[in-house]
């Protein structure tokens, strides 16, 4: 009977444990909140989303965090748009062109690649690609919206990469064989079969690495240029959220009401890439792959 | 002859995709490879045995990093001796308790939610939490919690991953002979998945060290004058130092010299315990025993 209740007892433990990732999500949205929504008493909901102005340090203070949110989005679909076709093709090579050994150094390299701080990534955009961009197109700085999306992008291609490649590599021998069976190229069989059966989980890996690309900051720290206005060409400098958050939170002072901004900037900043993490969730969940029993 | 020039066009399209393939493979080996040699080729003159255990000298543009390299250090072991029991029960009852139903559901999500809040949110989070609310100030305790918590799903995956991989014979067997849930866990089956979880360890520590933001305002300084006596003391930390020499300096063009081999050391401390955790896994692949 004691041992029975020990291991009733242990189990019990161990699911309290196993909440802790809920109860710290909880925690995170809990002190987002307390520190952030005292903004709002100041400026509406609306005017923090959609208002044009960042200068909190003026006086008076404009709280519109709506340049940070555009310059967040371009950055994250710019690199995107980089990232996305060498993250898959490169996943394809691995999992289908590749021979044997090349996979097995051609992995663990992309997983150094996502193990490379964010900080040195930023210091390589500042040292060597920005003044790179500046001398050969003739800009007043090299800090600016195509800067950041490259180092970016390198920061999504391990994501977009490894996933679509457990992706691709899921996908059934029946279909290969069968396409191959009809005459179909390897290139054909790949395109038309493999790629479109592993549909749903390269776009997870895509919204992944943009989930990844929004919510990173030091990377838009130190190379986005950091004007907090709406950008009118590729080669503007940007303040995206985290940069914005990052930067001035030093200076803020305790439970000013810029302190309650950039805490709001931040639940934002949260809610957007949990609603980029549950659809990749619900994306991989629902279109699972389909298996061959299920044709 | 139509019939020829369109198997001439597959032929063509062939060869035009799998060069297009190989391509993007090239390009970002490359851009890894570029970037590494860049780093080490500038990097290697800044580093000397004064440059790795002295403390930073005429207000920061001359002297060493030690401060920041033991800052670091302490940093990412506290995450780590937070983070590591608290992932591996987590993953036990995901694994051998839970059964499959909206609760387990609820949690994954949950798992999996919290391994996509960014960096900087953690930072706001520890702040709030730790720094502010329990008072604990901007110090290695703040840090360490944060770090911890923002590695925590990333252990959690790996430690679930190698339980999984454990043999269902094993527990059978255990069972089978009148050992209890609880025994055969803690003597069959974690022993045997032990090495996963080391590896994935391993990588949250890679991951823990190089973090910037989470850190900068729980844990980290600009400059310390003396070494950290405890665990409520702020300290410096490599990827902040990184940061602060690259963008706060006075002398930015001057502290050049010092800013690569900073970079130089955070990423070959980074890359080498990802190595570590790498060849870990693939020895283990090689002598699995079932």
């Amino acid at each position: 009977m004691t041992r029975r209740l020990k291991e009733i007892i242990i189990k019990r433990i161990f699911f309290l444990f196993a909440c802790v990732s809920i109860l710290i999500l909880g925690l995170i949205v809990a002190f987002l909140f307390r520190e952030g929504i005292p903004i709002f008493r100041i400026v509406s909901v609306r005017d923090f989303l959609l208002g044009g102005e960042w200068y909190p340090t003026f006086d008076p203070p404009a709280f519109g965090i709506w340049p940070l949110i555009v310059g967040s989005f371009i950055v994250t679909f710019l690199s995107t748009f980089i990232a996305v076709p060498l993250g898959v093709l490169s996943a394809v090579y691995i999992s289908e062109v590749a021979p044997r050994p090349m996979k097995e150094i051609l992995k663990p390299l992309i997983e150094l690649l996502a193990g490379i701080p964010s900080v040195v990534l930023g210091f390589f955009g500042m040292v060597v690609l920005a003044p790179w961009l500046q001398d050969t197109f003739d800009l007043p700085t090299g800090l600016n919206i195509v800067n950041a999306s490259l180092m970016l992008a390198v920061m999504a291609i391990p994501t977009i990469s490894s996933i679509a490649e457990d992706a691709l590599y899921a996908v059934p021998r029946e279909f290969k064989e069968a396409s191959y069976a009809l005459g179909a190229t390897k290139s054909e069989t790949i395109l038309k079969v493999i790629i479109p059966s592993a549909l749903s989980g390269i776009s997870t890996a895509v919204i992944l690495g943009m989930a990844r690309a929004i919510g990173e900051t030091m990377v838009v720290l130190m190379v986005a240029g950091g004007a907090a206005a709406i950008p009118e060409s590729l080669f503007d400098s940007v303040r995206p959220m985290p940069a914005s958050i990052a930067a001035e939170m030093g200076e803020a002072p305790f439970r000013s009401e810029h302190y309650h901004a950039l805490f709001a900037t931040g639940i934002v900043l949260f809610l957007l890439t949990l609603a980029f993490n549950l659809i990749a969730d619900y994306v991989s969940h629902k279109f699972r792959e389909t298996g061959s029993g299920t044709l | 002859m139509a019939l020829q020039s369109s198997m001439r066009w597959r032929y063509l399209k062939e060869g035009l995709f799998f060069g297009l393939v190989r391509l993007s493979a090239f390009v970002i080996t490359a851009a890894l490879g570029g970037l590494l040699f860049y780093i080490i080729f500038n990097g290697l003159g800044a580093i000397s045995w004064d440059f790795l255990t002295l403390a930073p000298t005429d207000s920061m543009t001359k002297g060493g990093i030690m401060p920041a390299i033991l800052g670091t250090v302490y940093l990412t072991l506290g995450a780590i001796a937070i983070a590591l029991p608290l992932g591996i029960v987590s993953a036990i009852y995901l694994t051998e308790y839970a059964r499959q139903g909206p609760l387990v559901r609820v949690i994954r999500i949950g798992v999996n939610c919290l391994a996509g809040v960014p960096s900087i949110v953690f930072g706001l989070f520890g702040l709030g939490l730790f720094v502010v609310f329990l008072q604990f100030g901007s110090c290695i305790l703040s840090g360490a919690l944060t770090l911890g918590i923002l590695i925590l799903p990333t252990i959690i995956g790996a430690s679930e991953e190698a339980l999984k991989g454990v043999p269902q014979t094993f527990r059978e067997a255990s069972l089978a002979l009148g050992v209890s849930k609880w025994q055969t866990i803690y003597r069959i089956v974690l022993p045997s998945a032990l090495p996963g979880i080391l590896t994935g360890s391993i990588l949250g520590i890679g991951r823990a060290a190089g973090e910037t933001a989470p850190i900068m305002f729980t844990a980290a300084a600009f400059f310390t004058a003396k070494l950290p006596s405890s665990i409520f003391d702020e300290v410096m930390a490599l990827p902040f130092h990184v940061y602060v020499l690259a963008t706060a300096g006075t002398h930015i063009e001057a502290t050049r010299p010092i800013q690569f081999g900073t970079v130089l050391v955070l990423v070959g401390l980074v890359l080498v315990v990802d190595l570590i955790a790498i060849i870990i896994r693939s020895t283990i692949r090689k002598r699995k025993r079932w």
